[in-house]
């Protein structure tokens, strides 16, 4: 049976849901293997391998993790060669797309990104990806036809089931790039909001728009709502081109595209910019004082309201319901 | 110094965007082409390090003729020449067959600078920068928020999942920037009859040496075999606030399962 490789992702020895996701999904075509760049894989082999993962590749070394994206592309590379898997799959991350994009160039292979499910093709030709396209309004069946299928799945895609394995630990050479070639990571900044849910990953995203109105206002209304669901904080465009919120938390064209259970929006119109990052949320509920914003026409549950008074509402009835 | 700014011109993200039912390809000729959102940024920015360090600005576009306005308005912003390249047989390149198109373009006209923007709005990949650095052979500094050039250091702040991080390369160098970098000027008179002076030369594959076998929807490495406009969401509950919107908005929630 051929290796499935799966590019972990993980926050030191702590593996990321979306690792478990892939590891779900690479069941379908073959025998998942995990590709683990920096320490930690000792720690995560176990978690992997309740997942599914036959074998644990770690690739560690002095300096690996100071260098844009292309150590992990080397060690995937090498990889590749070596076990000629039969698809390699990866989170739809900023990085993780970026080391899919290098990937396919060394290997010659087909790359396909953003993908919202993957099943076995109908004639044994490898996976059939399904992506959704311009804003959510089409769905697209595709696959790769030349060289080794690399696929970028974006969290939240399916369910992560368990599916105990062996997980044995295999310690492989990775090796730091050229210096002239070398885009070298000088210093890392830190913007967290709270101990919160990864946006891209976080089952429930609570995001803020221009209604919301400034800074001091997401902490006082939108940060709380989030907090209260256990959720992650987005942003729309205007509130991080205004600076009210970091810009990693905007959702949106330009920004993060997320696909959580529940995505709640309060104060955000919902330009066609925004939705396409949002669009194919399972459950969208909104808030917004005005009838006619469009957001309101994804919305399985609308309040049309004053978020100022509605959010706080909010926030208080949930709590009321977790004490009862 | 040398920079390039590569421009895509896709379909205004405003209009209903389709795929061509015989080939699944984008249908480009039924809705107006534009800049793609984030490149005016990256033009913005080969504008002010030219500006900064006494440089110049080709602008490189691979697309169909009509591409030919993104280049002039491109142009018109302050860039100093064009290169299109625009050939029947590019028609249907997936990424690895634009990349390569791009970098044989790109090799072939020198740069010390390549700046792009981080993804296009029609396909939304966002690998092409990262494709033409490993092409290229030179560091790849993606996603910045910010630029600093000092002799041959290029010092990016590299947007992240945590916030940003500061990366250090060499020049040559690829960069893609994010939409927090600068604010695209807009053309001005003199800039727009400016343009229409400045040099475009047309590339085809052969003039650029392409092989033909490589790039077009033949060579792509990737095929869709169907697509579907997504139903409509089914129309949901939608109340208004009476003093109690907070409340059943909870009650839809617990319905669901959430809370």
């Amino acid at each position: 049976m051929a290796k499935i490789l799966v590019l972990a992702e993980h926050s030191g020895e702590s593996v990321k849901k979306v690792t478990l996701e892939l590891l779900t999904l690479a069941r379908r075509f073959g025998e998942p293997s995990v590709v683990w760049l920096g320490p930690g894989a000792e720690a995560g082999r176990e978690r992997l391998a309740e997942y599914g993962a036959a074998t644990v590749y770690a690739a560690d070394g002095e300096g690996l993790a100071d260098y844009v994206i292309t150590p992990a592309v080397g060690v995937l590379a090498d990889l590749v060669s070596e076990v000629s898997p039969g698809a390699v799959l990866l989170a739809a991350t900023g990085d993780g797309k970026e080391i899919a994009g290098r990937l396919a160039v060394r290997t010659g292979s087909g790359v396909l990104t953003d993908v919202v499910g993957l099943t076995p093709g109908e004639d044994g030709s490898g996976p059939v990806a399904e992506q959704s396209i311009f804003g959510g309004a089409i769905t697209v069946r595709s696959r790769v036809r030349t060289g080794t299928p690399i696929i970028a799945v974006r969290p939240n895609s399916t369910t992560p089931e368990p599916a105990p394995a062996a997980g044995e630990l295999r310690q492989i050479a990775a090796q730091s790039p050229e210096q002239s070639l070398a885009a070298r990571i000088t210093d890392r900044v830190v913007q967290e909001r709270g101990e919160r849910p990864d946006l891209t990953e976080a089952s429930i995203v609570v995001s803020g728009g221009r209604g919301v109105n400034g800074t001091e206002n997401f902490t006082r209304y939108i940060e709380p709502l989030a907090d209260a669901l256990g959720a992650a904080v987005g942003a729309s465009r205007a509130v991080t081109d205004a600076g009210w919120y970091p810009h990693q938390f905007q959702v949106g064209q330009t920004g993060k595209t997320v696909s959580p259970q529940l995505y709640v929006a309060v104060g955000i119109s919902g330009a066609i910019q925004h939705r396409a990052g949002m669009q194919t949320s399972k459950t969208i509920m909104v808030i917004n004082k005005d009838p006619e914003a469009p957001i309101f026409e994804l919305a399985d549950f609308g309040v049309v309201g004053d978020l100022f008074t509605v959010v706080p509402q909010l926030v208080e009835e949930i709590g009321r319901r977790k004490e009862s | 110094m040398n920079i390039v700014v590569c421009v895509k011109q896709v379909p205004d993200t405003w209009a209903e965007r389709t795929l061509r039912p015989a080939d699944s390809c984008l249908d480009r000729a039924s809705v107006d082409g534009v800049i793609n959102e984030l490149d005016e940024y990256a033009i913005e920015e080969g504008l002010l390090q030219a500006e900064a360090h006494d440089g110049e600005v080709t602008i490189l576009s691979m697309g169909p003729q009509k591409a030919a306005e993104s280049i002039r308005k491109a142009l018109s912003m302050g860039a100093d020449k064009a290169v299109h390249l625009v050939d029947d047989g590019l028609a249907g390149s997936d990424a690895l067959g634009t990349s390569l198109a791009l970098s044989t373009v790109l090799a072939r006209i020198g740069f010390d600078l390549v700046i792009l923007g981080a993804e296009a709005t029609d396909a939304r990949m966002g690998v092409l920068p990262a494709m033409l650095a490993e092409r290229l052979r030179v560091p790849q500094l993606s996603l910045a928020r910010k630029v600093e050039i000092d002799g041959n250091t290029v010092t990016v702040h590299r947007l992240t999942e945590y916030g940003y991080d500061q990366v250090v390369a060499s020049l040559p160098a690829v960069v893609s920037v994010v939409e927090k970098i600068n604010e695209p000027r807009y053309p001005s008179f003199k800039g727009i009859m400016a343009a229409k002076k400045k040099p475009v030369e047309t590339l085809s594959l052969a003039d650029a040496g392409i092989d033909p076998a490589q790039v077009g929807l033949g060579a792509a490495a990737t095929e869709v075999l169907s697509f579907a406009k997504r139903p409509p969401r089914q129309a949901g509950t939608i109340v208004k606030d009476e003093g109690d919107g907070g409340s059943k908005a909870a009650e839809f929630l617990a319905a669901q399962k959430f809370i």
